[in-house]
């Protein structure tokens, strides 16, 4: 144990800060691509199959199109996509979860059987199809996501509940007469919150990855709005061409913008682990 | 030990029952879905082979089966899958099942290059990150598996593609049998070849998973007691490694990487899809575009079969391993 320094944070303050950093910057992109007007991301037949220049940093397509005004508007879909089917997704599976656990036991093994299932088709396979179902388009594709990404929350919230059960403030609560509503309210809510965020948190990654990749398939979205998987399909076509700013760029920004929320998430996760506190 | 071959043989047993009734939900939900979808497959079928008079639409619809109620043609599908019957595609003009024996050829070659080197590559790296905890190898490797999970494996495809096919020219833009030749005549070479680009990228956007899992895994093994027992007697470096950190991490990477099955056939889908590599991945997404509802239906199953097998083989081993699962 050296002096304090107050330059020196230690690694649940620096988590923290890199949280906010990461939160900020995805937010900016999100209201960016809100904010962009309609008439940026409008054709120009002049300015069309143009490689990156100060005036179009990111190039433009076969239309004329400016791919960075595109990108970022397609970006705030995608969060939107992602925000949307992963709380669906994680409110779920806490409750799935916490049935199984606080249930019969039949329900338990209903749960397991459930949860093999869903693991048991490729997500890509079940998304195309419930896509289908759906004749295309967002819904079907916020269905699709949201269907697929519950099993590991429930199964962590399963665990987690069936450990809390065995606590003996848990068992002293139910001797002194305390309905099964008023412990889980007070003593379960309050322990699965922490893990219920970072599951939420490490969940968007997975559900942009995927809004992405379905998109690039040609389900989900229609082809009028500018999501970074249908860029990206388009690229395809003008490879041999040459024009490879078309498909680097966009796919840099998706990268980057799942790299960032993946590392928020395990931040957060440091700052609420309790055992981080000793480092 | 007689008793202990019965419990495995009856826990295989129980794994068989528990894949058949997946299966079977998987095709109740499957057959439930594309009966929902608001695109009518007799439509599809008479726009493709051209104008046809009411009545001749009605013939369709009879023989179809599509004049009765879902549960019936549920029922009629599963009897006739039963029979090994999974119906003809409307892409291909030819039987599913004849394509997808087919096409999974392609595919397996596929996965299983990528299965093989992302388990070698990422259970190696893993052991070094483990090994070397905190160091610079540990922090670099990790940077990178981060960095790699986060990358969509179309978008991977594609950078390969831009670089080895359009600016080095080292491989064609697709397809794994040269235009104009027939099957027989290709190859082995001539598949390999074709073979690298999507491997390598599903190589590249598997391997992060194991590795992290493998690091961890070291890292609990080399905090443990013995290991700190075998430091205590003289052991280090080389021979702590293979007689501790390995023979305890092999077994979860393995069981890990079939566990991986469903990641690695969508993983395969979106490379088939890219480099136009003629396996059921491209097939499905085909399909689904294209409203060929036998063909949806068949690799749906087919790959629910695949995965399902993956997860039982990981089951088994993990009761190897854990002998508190029993």
């Amino acid at each position: 144990m050296g002096r304090w320094n107050p330059f020196r944070l230690n690694g649940r303050i620096r988590a923290l800060m890199l949280a906010v950093v990461l939160g900020v910057v995805i937010l900016a992109v999100y209201a960016a691509g809100i904010l962009i007007p309609q008439d940026a991301v409008g054709t120009d037949f002049i300015q069309a199959k143009q490689p990156p220049s100060w005036q179009h940093l990111f190039g433009t397509d076969n239309l004329g199109r400016d791919i960075l005004m595109r990108t970022l508007k397609g970006m705030s879909v995608s969060v939107t996509v992602g925000i949307a089917a992963s709380c669906i997704s994680a409110v779920a599976g806490i409750l799935i979860g916490i049935a199984a656990a606080a249930g019969s036991r039949f329900l338990d093994g209903a749960v397991s059987w459930l949860i093999d299932l869903m693991m048991g088709i490729p997500h890509t396979v079940l998304i195309i199809l419930i896509s289908f179902a759906m004749g295309r388009g967002l819904r079907g594709l916020l269905a699709g996501i949201a269907a697929t990404h519950w099993t590991s929350l429930a199964r962590l919230i399963r665990g987690e509940v069936m450990q809390l059960r065995g606590q003996q403030y848990v068992m002293i609560s139910r001797r002194m007469g305390k309905s099964g509503g008023w412990i889980l309210r007070h003593h379960l809510l309050p322990h699965l919150a922490p893990q219920f965020l970072t599951g939420l948190i490490l969940m968007f990654p997975h559900a942009i990855l995927h809004e992405a990749s379905i998109s690039f398939l040609g389900y989900g979205l229609p082809p009028e709005q500018p999501a970074v998987g249908i860029i990206l399909a388009e690229s395809m076509t003008y490879l041999s061409s040459g024009m490879w700013w078309m498909a680097v760029f966009p796919g840099m920004v998706l990268v980057l913008m799942v790299w960032l929320i993946d590392r928020l998430g395990e931040n957060l996760r440091r700052v609420i682990d309790p055992y981080s506190a000793q480092e | 030990m007689k008793n202990a071959a019965g419990r495995a043989a009856l826990r295989f047993l129980k794994n068989c029952i528990r894949i058949l009734s997946l299966l079977l939900a998987v095709s109740i939900i499957s057959f439930a879905l594309v009966s929902a979808s608001p695109v009518d497959p007799v439509q599809q079928y008479i726009m493709k082979i051209g104008p046809v008079s009411a009545e001749q639409r009605a013939a369709i619809e009879a023989y179809w089966g599509m004049d009765k109620p879902p549960t019936v043609r549920y029922i009629s599908w599963l009897d006739a899958l039963v029979h090994g019957d999974f119906g003809i595609s409307l892409l291909y003009r030819r039987p599913v099942i004849d394509i997808i024996a087919e096409r999974f050829g392609n595919s397996l070659a596929l996965m299983l290059c990528a299965w093989v080197f992302s388990g070698i590559i990422g259970f190696s790296l893993g052991c070094v990150m483990g090994m070397h905890r905190g160091k610079w190898q540990d922090k670099i490797i990790r940077r990178i598996c981060y960095l790699l999970s986060s990358v969509p494996a179309f978008w991977l495809g594609l950078i390969l593609l831009l670089l080895f096919s359009v600016k080095l020219g080292w491989f064609p833009v697709g397809f794994s049998t040269p235009i104009g030749m027939l099957d027989s005549e290709v190859g082995i070479w001539q598949r390999l070849y074709h073979l690298a680009l999507p491997a390598l990228t599903l190589t590249l956007v598997s391997f992060s998973n194991i590795a992290l899992h493998t690091r961890q895994k070291m890292i609990d093994v080399m905090n443990s007691a013995y290991v700190l027992f075998a430091r205590a007697r003289g052991e280090g470096g080389w021979t702590l490694f293979v007689r501790h950190g390995l023979r305890n991490t092999i077994l979860p990477a393995l069981t890990l990487q079939f566990a991986s099955f469903a990641e690695l056939f969508g993983g395969s889908v979106l490379a088939e899809n890219v480099f136009s590599y003629p396996g059921l991945g491209s097939a499905v997404s085909a399909a689904g575009l294209g409203s060929d509802v036998p063909l949806l239906l068949g690799i749906t199953l087919f790959s629910t079969l695949f995965v399902c097998a993956g997860n039982m083989i990981a089951n088994l081993l993990y009761g190897i391993i854990d002998p508190k699962m029993h």
